[in-house]
């Protein structure tokens, strides 16, 4: 059973979709891991126990640190969201493509594709996303990670490039090797959802903008109402105050009170923030709030 | 259905493809890259009929329009091939190299009535397409001053040219790749300057090509302008374009999340009081039906198949606006060589 609030991560890493301002302060202030560390045991202690992040290098930090304290953090969660797409953009902007592939996915990979024997390539697809998934996941050694995502930018170029296939694979991969839910962050969740399907993955967990003004939700608000109500997927809403444009109380009450919806995923950096949009959609969700702590 | 292909299958060729893909006017039935690797896959995959040539995928796949996301140096090359032959065509930017050629292109464009279209993305911005709108409608008074600049981490340690985007001639460099977006943008809010004043490219760790781009502009009417870019600013996590608009009766500062509007007592435009409004993207984004990296993309290729099927070269993004962006990248590079000497 998957965690029904999770914690984000976009506020320690400069990603703020509202303001570029606001980014830089946030990417000053989280500069070192420590302070970090301190945002999210607050969040653990108040009971949130899922660390929903982006494979950033400085993630592998914080994989350590709870690695290494099983006593204070014993049922402490990441759920990986891969890849870092800037990093491998701004690599090949910089270096190439081949030469990008060396750099991330090391065993003569790039050799078997230069060679391109056609019947290979498509094989050659798939065990590069295994090793590009495998370095990916190098740093989450020794933690647990019952979920693992892939990132948007790379859910919907496979959906549009009609590579439908890697999805599939993808999700293979993450159960046989890791022996872990694959999931799928979208910004088109119904077209997604459709894919998956036809490809014979069922029942999938997903992670889509899902807020009250349509922000970011390519299909349209009813049709993401039409799928969540037909329970063909494990449903987890992101961007539910739409960088901010909705007040929170009523973001959550309208996110919250979406038939079929599994979970919810919010950053915040303040104590303040983090407690009261817990309390927020649990109250929303008629859970029983958990006590705060000191 | 409108058949499209497509020339160059690297980064923004991957990107366009994903779009047109899942483009519900839009078949997607051929692809063109020198390099085999990155077409086998796709062919074997998908079904696309894969080139090496692109004269003979214009040739023979029955194309309506074809997009050209190759390096700057070839794109003359294969728009005026596709042009001659009747196609539509969508070219990554900057257009050209040389602005004579960007001109021909447009006038080869108008003369064949076929869309033309530059991949200058701001321009489907709904914040920077605000800033244009005030600005246009002449809600800041007189424009005396603007502002352009664009940061982020392209280059950020000393390496051996690669690919062709460290080759200038090629097409590679923070003028061509950072700066280009930056005059288009500077173009497109307030219309294009008369001069360029000075400019300085700074190479910062790249060998063959500048990492950094200065410039002073003078507009007509005698608005002064400044243009600041640089890809080799590590504290930026991906590209950051801003603009600033200083008019008489206000200002503007603009980027790809807000647009921020400043009006004096007594200056309030429509919904605009005195004093800041700040807008979002979240409220002036029209939403697109398919997203990948942001709506400006699906946007611009949404324009580009509208233009596609009205067959008309008269739309947004045009090689003309393109042209006039070359024009004022050629006379940076040129104040910058002056001053060198």
């Amino acid at each position: 059973m998957m965690h029904r609030i999770l914690f984000g991560d976009n506020q320690f890493f400069g990603v703020n979709h509202m303001s570029e301002e606001k980014a830089r302060a946030q990417a000053m202030q989280f500069r070192d891991t420590a302070s970090i560390m301190g945002v999210l045991d607050y969040a653990y202690d108040v009971g949130i126990k899922v660390f929903m992040c982006t494979t950033y290098d400085r993630v592998g930090d914080i994989a350590e640190i709870v690695r290494d304290n099983p006593v204070r953090y014993p049922d402490f969660e990441f759920y990986p969201c891969m890849p870092y797409a800037h990093k491998y953009a701004n690599s090949v902007g910089e270096v190439g493509a081949l030469e990008t592939i060396r750099r991330f996915a090391p065993g003569g990979i790039v050799e078997t594709l230069i060679r391109g024997a056609v019947s290979a390539a498509t094989q050659d697809l798939e065990k590069l996303m295994q090793l590009l998934v495998d370095a990916e996941m190098k740093r989450f050694a020794g933690v647990r990670t019952p979920v693992i995502f892939v990132q948007n930018v790379v859910t919907d170029l496979l959906l549009g490039l009609g590579l439908h296939d890697m999805l599939a694979a993808f999700d293979r991969y993450i159960r046989e090797k890791y022996l872990a839910e694959a999931g799928f962050i979208t910004m088109n969740l119904p077209l997604l959802v459709d894919t998956l399907e036809r490809v014979g993955v069922r029942n999938p967990i997903v992670c889509a903008n899902i807020n009250k003004i349509g922000f970011r939700m390519s299909g349209g608000i009813e049709a993401y109402r039409d799928v969540l109500r037909s329970g063909r997927c494990r449903p987890i809403a992101m961007s539910i105050l739409a960088s901010g444009a909705i007040p929170p109380r009523e973001a959550i009450e309208w996110v919250c009170g979406l038939e079929g919806l599994e979970s919810v995923v919010f950053g915040a950096s303040s104590p303040r923030n983090i407690l009261q949009t817990k309390q927020l959609i649990e109250r929303a969700w008629g859970v029983e709030a958990a006590p705060s702590v000191g | 259905m409108i058949r499209t292909g497509l020339i160059g299958v690297g980064k923004m060729g991957i990107s366009h493809l994903a779009i047109l893909g899942a483009h519900p006017r839009v078949k997607v039935v051929a692809a063109c890259d020198s390099a085999t690797y990155a077409t086998s896959a796709l062919r074997r995959r998908t079904g696309l009929d894969t080139f090496k040539d692109h004269r003979k995928m214009i040739d023979s796949a029955g194309l309506d329009c074809v997009f050209v996301a190759t390096p700057t140096a070839t794109h003359f090359e294969a728009a005026s091939y596709a042009l001659e032959r009747g196609l539509h065509v969508f070219v990554e930017k900057p257009l050209c190299l040389d602005p004579s050629q960007s001109q021909s292109l447009s006038d080869l464009a108008r003369a064949k009535g076929r869309a033309n279209q530059v991949g200058y993305h701001n321009r489907f911005i709904g914040t920077f397409r605000e800033a244009r709108r005030l600005v246009q409608a002449g809600a800041l008074g007189d424009v005396y001053r603007v502002s352009g600049s664009a940061f982020g981490q392209v280059v950020i340690r000393p390496k051996t040219g690669m690919t062709w985007r460290s080759k200038s001639s090629e097409g590679g460099g923070c003028l061509h790749d950072y700066a280009s977006h930056v005059v288009d943008l500077m173009n497109f809010v307030v219309g294009p300057p008369e001069r360029v004043l000075a400019a300085t490219l700074r190479r910062i760790y790249s060998k063959d090509v500048e990492d950094a781009v200065y410039a002073t502009f003078l507009y007509p009417g005698g608005a002064s302008g400044q243009l600041e870019t640089n890809w080799s600013d590590a504290t930026y996590r991906k590209m950051t374009t801003q603009i600033a608009v200083y008019g008489t009766r206000g200002k503007i500062l603009a980027d790809r999340q807000e647009c921020k509007v400043f009006l004096r007592a007594g200056a309030e435009f429509e919904q605009y009081p005195a004093d800041w409004t700040i807008r979002y993207i979240t409220d002036l984004q029209e939403p697109v039906a398919f997203y990948l990296r942001g709506e400006e993309y699906s946007a611009q290729i949404d324009s580009f198949v509208d233009a596609v099927e009205r067959a008309t070269p008269e739309h947004e993004n045009s090689f003309a606006s393109a042209s006039e962006t070359d024009r004022v990248i050629s006379a940076i590079a040129k104040a910058a060589q002056e001053r060198s000497q």
